[in-house]
């Protein structure tokens, strides 16, 4: 398919008549040099930051409101503020191992404007007080490594980075890793691991949060690529600035990777809190609609890990409370959209696949009933299937998410909606990420597997009676 | 399931709070708290936790079971299975967590019995059981098998899984003792985190990922670790076998006592497991003090030497045609007519009464009791390889103190080699509990790349490098500041002992507080030093006996378990003792070179076969108990010196000896309480009440300090350094069928960069010329040791390099020359 951008070097990209935080230079097809970074007000924030108290600075980010974008939704200001005192080194790690299925924000981010990300990583450091900064960028992303590799060398020589950062005693030491290829490495612990050189197995929490035992066993602050992407803006614009755009609980743009069935497919900076999803996909500054006129059959709302939502939920805005209340989560900002040709069998078992071969191995539920739930939803996909699967992949379901699943409501089968978040019996989310698709498509379309499996088998049970077993 | 728990009624002190809160807040002040203490809400009632335990420990103390694989209370929690899954009250509604992981917390809530955690705990067995094989019947872990156990307890009793397993091959040799069936494997990472975490041999690991993930070597290197054999304890499935237990038993045929292990002088608590009265094998008990459960490989898997079938099974008298098998009372007779023979020929000074560290503290004191009826004044537990007893009369340092001290000073043979369980305790101690290890040693140890400070020394030279680090500013504020225990051996066997004698005499100069934990090697070579077996003075010990008996002013050696031939460092010396000595008698369990020159030889009962104490390098007092009968006719030594005790005339036992009617091992025992003062209270029934035995009272004994000086080495010559490696030539390892060929086998080590400049290869052949001999011995290639000095293994057979020790010598230096 071509890829229809106003500009070709930034591929996927759309602009729109909206305000632009994080890809105001995206028009710019040297965007990614330095010469044209400074010529559009680069490292002006890092020049005003550095002019404030680091504390100063760390209120203007916890007034903004700026909101994690990797996927949790945590305010940025707060996680900073989890850092015990007086304990060095303490580091920075910016998580650029973007590879959430249906993702692709942050590698125009990396590709596109890495003298962005660089001055917002410098503005973090020096507002949470910490002293060197680790950029993992994920290993599939070769021009994306390169572009920072080279921003890098040039901030390094301009002194946008190294010791006396723009002549103050201000020092911060940026080192570039590249992932080995890894989904499961984009969870923070199993990132430190990685970095640490170990197993990307991601550690548990509690008893130790990376804020306070991270890193080497240092407090460590990992913020995702586009979070620290808006820090510049902040800090040229301040908290009011950046908070003017936006809700008050969801301040600022979002970038949203919208993928499928829709007419124009691509990467839009949408306006966070007041857009919805109808806005996203059917808005002729956005997506264009459904393709070849066909209509919406469903869609997933936050990146391949979250549950389904329907036309029923078009209206739900981009919120994080009100994606929870409708049943599942925004997550890393990808919108999946599937129309009414889809085979939804076939589309829950490829994401069943990618998580289940994903599973680091390490927790159980995720390791036996991941491979467990692929193999139940390819029998049925194939046709070999019975009722008795059906069950089975809701009971191997519950041994990773004991409880009640959030599901969407659906007005067609006179379903409530079961709220987000699940429980689980994994460290992190890639166990339950092998079963929320393949439960959303199991609630919301039970019509569609009905059809594929047989009848269910007769349980032959022999009745051993009272005076038989005495 | 052998985790413990703890009756609830013990901790029934939880509830003295309440009255305080009953009575007027103002009246009275509370009651001291314990600032630890924290109250957790557990399924509804208050206990009380101490800070940092987690959660699965508090509630298993409180009787509340929670499953679990992954967790094991030595190794760090790694939240792996996900088995131990509970409910705690969290801001947001119960959140499901994990107890290994989750310490507790002052007004905790915490849930086992619900029915999310039950749904999770099933769940989580149904997926551990999806593909495991199954195949329980031919698998040794069956009936003790946590997995299977847990299922019974706590699954599903059913499952759903009707997908194909998977596949690998099965069994794979990880190592020459460990086999690894990776279908049975739950990949709970308790192997990979034993071999990581406490045995600092990094060589299992996970490799491939998700549900291809299996444990696996590096390629081409096996699990080569002195301690393998905990991994299959630890193993909560059958995944990982021993080769020497394999098919040989199902659990619950095992039959089991508790018991000590003796292969060295750690004393390591044991069980010993047998079926139709045969050892099959022994399994590492949990003593906070000494071993926290490990073992050492040598120690678990040498019971196949009880099991041998080169054992001697009952006496031998020499006669015209050679040794030939007889019944007790002719051997006893005629051992007594070799006493009698040299009484009256040479008097009692020509008596020597080397060895008996290798048995009970029974069988010590019988045989220095009967030594003392006969007046043998030479007589020795240890052969010129050890340190003088009076090393037993300073300040001494338990295990514990040791692993928890702030200093460690080294000043030993390499302990992983010699203490392997000694070595797991002070490595823990480096890098867990912010001990520092300052180790001086002539070459590099196990222990090294924890030490804090690791310092060489050119044998001979100890004592100056000592007091130069001494003079050092950094050390001697560190060793000035919290507790020091100097861990003091003999590091090298080509060396006279002063030179060890004279350091820790300066470290004792310099901290007068130290304490010290002495290195000796041999199982009970404590208990007997202590219980009469040590040499009255220096000229009585057992080199100079053997002096004597090469001179010819020995008219009967009598050798207890000891093999001067294969033992002492010695060749020369060892040589012509033998062939000097007038008259033999050896008690021993393996017919050996010098049992061949006996007179008589009294067939000896091996561990497992006989009752007693045994004495660790700490003092401590433990027992050792008779699992299996006694092999052939064999009895216990005490036995054996008891009777002799009755048949000596005018010198046996008296009415009113204390063994004079010993017809027990218990008897002996109680004969010790009552007669030594160290012991006094140490009976059996003292030692088997408490886990961790019992602590003997200290020596009275003193340690001769004298200056000590090593001649200058020339610039051709290597300095020796001949040291004990785990697996050698000890005839408990060389008669157990999975040991015996571990041992790594003669070899002369050298620098590399030393062998560059001598003009030879690598693994070429070389003759080493000394002052008392030559040898010939592949050459090897060490960066572990210094340049100038040749490090050699003892006894790895052939007698090779002990042809170049002078035991009288102050240090030995050799040339090294090309052949051909």
């Amino acid at each position: 398919m071509t890829i229809l951008s106003p500009y070709p070097w930034a591929p996927g990209f759309y602009p729109g008549a909206r305000p632009e935080i994080v890809t105001s230079r995206f028009r710019y097809e040297d965007s990614h040099t330095l010469a044209r970074y400074e010529a559009t007000d680069g490292y002006e924030g890092l020049r005003s930051s550095l002019a404030r108290s680091p504390e100063a600075v760390h209120e203007e980010v916890r007034n903004s409101t700026l909101l994690g974008r990797g996927g949790a939704g945590f305010p940025a200001g707060v996680k900073w503020g989890f850092t015990p005192a007086g304990v060095w080194p303490r580091y920075l790690v910016v998580n650029g191992d973007e590879s959430e299925p249906g993702t692709y924000k942050d590698r125009l981010l990396m590709e596109c404007d890495p003298h962005q990300l660089i001055e917002g990583s410098l503005i973090a450091c020096y507002a949470a007080g910490l002293s060197q900064c680790f950029l993992y960028v994920r290993g599939e992303m070769p021009l994306a490594h390169e572009r920072l590799a080279t921003a890098l060398d040039e901030s390094y020589a301009a002194g946008y980075v190294g010791t006396n950062i723009m002549g103050t005693d201000f020092s911060i030491d940026i080192v570039l890793h590249s992932g080995a290829g890894a989904y499961v490495v984009g969870e923070e612990t199993a990132l430190i691991e990685s970095l640490e050189g170990e197993r990307g197995m991601p550690r548990l929490k509690p008893p130790n949060f990376p804020a306070a035992v991270g890193l080497y066993g240092q407090p460590t602050i990992v913020n995702n690529v586009e979070t620290l992407s808006n820090l510049p803006y902040i800090a040229r614009e301040g908290a009011t600035g950046y908070t003017s755009i936006g809700t008050a609980t969801s301040p600022g743009t979002r970038m949203i990777a919208v993928s499928g069935h829709v007419v124009r497919p691509g990467v839009y900076e949408i306006i966070n809190g007041s857009t919805t999803f109808r806005d996203l996909i059917y808005g002729d500054d956005f997506a264009q609609g459904i393709r070849d006129g066909n209509d919406l059959k469903t869609f997933v709302p936050g990146g391949g890990s979250a549950p389904w939502f329907c036309p029923d939920q078009l209206d739900v805005p981009f919120e994080g409370p009100a994606a929870s209340a409708a049943g599942s989560m925004l997550g890393s900002g990808a919108v999946m959209v599937m129309d009414s040709t889809t085979d939804i069998p076939s589309a829950a078992l490829s994401l069943v696949r990618f998580y289940a071969h994903e599973s680091c191995g390490k927790c159980v539920p995720c390791r036996e009933g991941g491979t467990w739930l692929l193999r139940l939803v390819q029998r049925i996909v194939d046709g070999h299937g019975t009722e008795d699967d059906l069950d089975t992949i809701l009971e191997v379901g519950q041994s990773i998410c004991p409880g009640d699943m959030p599901h969407a409501s659906s007005e067609r089968l006179g379903l409530e909606a079961v709220p987000f978040p699940y429980k689980m019996t994994t460290i992190c989310f890639v166990g339950p990420s092998a079963y929320a698709p393949i439960h959303s498509a199991m609630t919301l379309f039970p019509e569609e597997f009905a059809a594929l499996v047989a009848p269910r088998r007769e349980r032959r049970r022999i009745a051993v009676s009272a005076e038989a077993a005495s | 399931m052998s985790d413990e728990t703890t009756d609830v009624n013990e901790t029934s002190d939880v509830d003295e709070g309440t009255d305080v809160d009953v009575a007027p807040a103002a009246a009275e002040p509370p009651p001291p708290v314990d600032p630890n203490a924290v109250t957790v809400n557990l399924n509804g009632r208050d206990i009380v936790a101490t800070k940092g335990e987690m959660v699965i420990a508090a509630a298993q103390r409180e009787g509340e079971y929670i499953p679990h694989f992954c967790y094991h209370p030595r190794m760090d929690p790694v939240g792996m299975c996900r088995q131990c899954m509970v409910e705690v009250e969290g801001p947001r509604g119960p959140m499901m967590v994990v107890s290994c992981m989750t310490p507790v917390g002052n007004g905790q809530v915490v849930r086992t019995d619900t029915d999310d955690v039950k749904r999770a705990q099933e769940g989580i067995l149904e997926l551990l059981l999806a593909n495991h094989p199954l195949d329980c019947p031919v698998c040794d872990k069956g009936g003790e098998c946590p997995l299977q156990d847990q299922a019974f307890s706590h699954g599903p009793g059913e499952s759903r899984y009707l997908e194909e397993k998977r596949h690998f091959e099965k069994p794979i040799p990880i190592s020459d003792l460990v086999y690894l069936d990776r279908e049975r494997c739950i990949l709970c990472d308790r192997c990979t985190r034993f071999a990581d975490e406490i045995a600092g041999d990094k060589l299992i690991h996970f490799t491939q990922r998700g549900n291809n993930t299996q444990v696996m070597t590096f390629p081409d290197e096996p699990f080569v670790s002195y301690f393998s054999g905990n991994t299959v304890q630890i193993c909560p499935v059958g995944a990982l076998t021993a080769r020497p237990y394999r098919f040989k038993a199902r659990p619950w045929d095992l039959d089991q006592l508790e018991s000590t292990c003796t292969t060295c002088s750690v004393g390591c608590r044991t069980v010993i497991q047998s079926s139709h009265d045969e050892l099959l094998r022994y399994q590492g008990v949990d003593s906070e003090e000494v071993n926290h459960g490990w073992l050492c490989d040598r120690g678990r898997f040498n019971f196949e030497a009880v099991n041998s079938e080169h054992r001697l099974t009952a006496p031998l008298v020499k006669t015209e045609s050679g040794l030939c098998e007889t019944s007790w009372s002719s051997a006893l007779d005629g051992a007594r007519s070799l006493i009698a023979d040299a009484l009256a020929e040479g008097g009692p000074e020509s008596i020597a009464v080397l060895g008996g560290a290798r048995g009970t503290n029974e069988d010590a004191y019988a045989w220095a009791q009967l030594a003392d009826a006969i007046g043998a004044s030479y007589r020795d537990a240890q052969l010129g390889d050890g340190l003088p007893v009076g090393v037993l009369g300073l300040d001494r340092a338990t295990i514990e103190e040791a692993a928890s001290a702030d200093t460690i000073v080294l000043l030993a043979p390499d302990l992983k080699e010699e203490l392997p369980v000694l070595y797991l305790r002070l490595r823990q101690a480096a890098e867990k509990r912010g001990s520092r290890i300052l180790e001086f040693s002539p070459i590099d140890t196990g222990l090294t790349r924890y030490a804090w400070k690791s310092l060489r020394y050119e044998p001979g030279t100890q004592r100056r490098v000592v007091e130069n680090a001494l003079a050092d500013g950094e050390v001697a504020a560190q060793l000035s500041s919290g507790s020091v225990v100097v861990v003091a051996g003999r590091a090298n066997l080509a060396e006279s002992v002063d030179a060890t004698v004279a350091a820790i005499g300066s470290l004792l100069a310099a901290v007068p507080d130290l304490k010290v934990l002495p290195a000796l090697r041999r199982g009970n070579v404590v208990g007997a030093l202590a219980l009469g077996l040590a040499p009255s003075s220096d000229d009585r010990d057992a080199v100079a006996a053997l002096k004597a008996a090469a001179d010819g002013r020995i008219g009967l050696l009598v050798l207890l378990g000891v093999d001067p031939l294969n033992d002492l460092p010695d060749a020369d010396l060892a040589r012509r003792a033998i062939a000097g000595a007038r008259r033999i008698l050896s008690v021993d369990t393996f017919p050996s070179e010098s049992t061949q020159r006996a007179d008589v030889v009294l067939a000896a009962a091996a561990y497992g076969e006989k009752s007693g104490t045994t004495t660790n390098i700490e003092g401590r007092v433990s027992p050792v108990v008779e699992k299996v009968t006694a092999r052939g006719i064999t009895r216990p030594d005490w036995m054996i010196a008891v009777e002799l005790g009755a048949m000596l005339g005018d010198r046996s036992f008296g009415a009113d000896h204390p063994l004079a009617s010993a017809a027990t091992f218990d008897d002996v025992t109680a004969a010790i309480a009552a007669t030594v003062p160290s012991y006094a209270g140490v009976t059996f029934e003292a030692v088997t009440a408490r886990a961790d035995g019992v602590l003997a009272g200290p020596i009275d004994a003193e340690l001769p300090i004298a200056a000590f000086e090593a001649p200058t080495r020339n610039g051709y010559d290597h300095r020796l350094v001949v040291g004990r490696k785990l697996y050698d030539r000890a005839v408990g390892t060389e008669m157990s069928r999975s040991l015996a060929h571990l041992a790594p086998g003669a070899a002369a080590h050298v620098n590399p960069l030393d062998l560059e400049r001598i003009g030879v290869a690598d693994g070429d052949e070389v003759e080493l010329v000394g002052a008392r001999g030559t040898a010939v011995l592949p050459m090897r290639a060490n960066p572990s040791v210094a340049r100038g000095t040749l490090w050699a293994p003892f006894n790895q057979g052939g007698r090779a390099i002990e042809e170049l020790i002078d035991i009288g010598a102050a240090i030995a230096d050799v040339r090294i020359e090309r052949i051909g």
